[in-house]
């Protein structure tokens, strides 16, 4: 079995079924911090496959995305905490 | 060889991945999902960085899978302890499980004490109001 292979039907759908899971909170949430939370870690899942994607087709540009999005990310929660903060 | 590394590695973070999905589908309250989200995800995205260093034999890819899990490590707390003192103050509710909120004291005393600040205020207002009062008289 080669690392492609194992990729494709092993590391690809865990992190897939993980990311509908999430999705699953995303809508379901009581509470908006909920679906911060949820949104965060999708994010962070998607940085997740953008590496497994990328040791898969051997392009290790796609690196820089990551790098980009999990700046993204925590700007995105820092934003939501401060404006949630101040509504109240 | 390092084909087994990188098979280890990243199946152990996408489990790491998956775990932290469950959990958030799971958890019966908002800060356990907080608590069980970002420690799980930070560890599952590190392996799989660890395995793209692994993976490319260059020096600026690992550098910068190295970059990204810093920065990962850095601020994945940050962000969680933001949106949670948010959501504490916000009144998000316990589990009806929660034994202790040591936090509720704290915030009882703080409050008091803006209570009494508030108080403060409002007797000098009340002072040089009677002090301009008399200065018109």
């Amino acid at each position: 079995m080669t690392l492609d292979l194992y990729f494709d039907y092993v590391i690809f759908p865990l992190l897939t079924i993980s990311v509908v899971l999430v999705f699953y909170r995303l809508f379901k949430g009581p509470e908006v911090v909920d679906r911060v939370i949820a949104l965060d870690l999708i994010i962070t899942i998607g940085i997740g496959l953008i590496t497994a994607y990328s040791i898969r087709s051997g392009q290790a540009l796609f690196l820089d995305v990551a790098m980009i999005l999990a700046l993204i990310a925590f700007l995105g929660t820092i934003a939501f905490a401060f404006y949630l903060d101040k509504k109240k | 060889m390092t084909n087994i590394l990188i098979c280890v590695f990243s199946t152990i973070g996408a489990l790491a991945i998956l775990f932290a999905s469950i959990g958030i589908v799971r958890m019966p309250d908002f800060y356990l999902r907080l608590s069980v989200t970002v420690k799980a995800a930070t560890l599952g995205v590190g392996l799989l960085l660890a395995c793209a260093a692994f993976f490319f034999p260059d020096v600026s890819v690992t550098t910068r899978a190295m970059a990204i899990v810093f920065f990962l490590i850095l601020t994945a707390p940050v962000a969680a302890h933001m949106i949670g003192r948010t959501a504490y103050h916000s009144g998000t509710p316990t589990w009806e499980g929660t034994l202790l909120d040591e936090l509720d004291e704290d915030y009882k005393k703080q409050r008091a004490g803006l209570l009494e600040d508030a108080n403060k205020e409002a007797a000098a207002a009340a002072e040089i109001r009677r002090s301009r009062e008399a200065d018109s008289e």
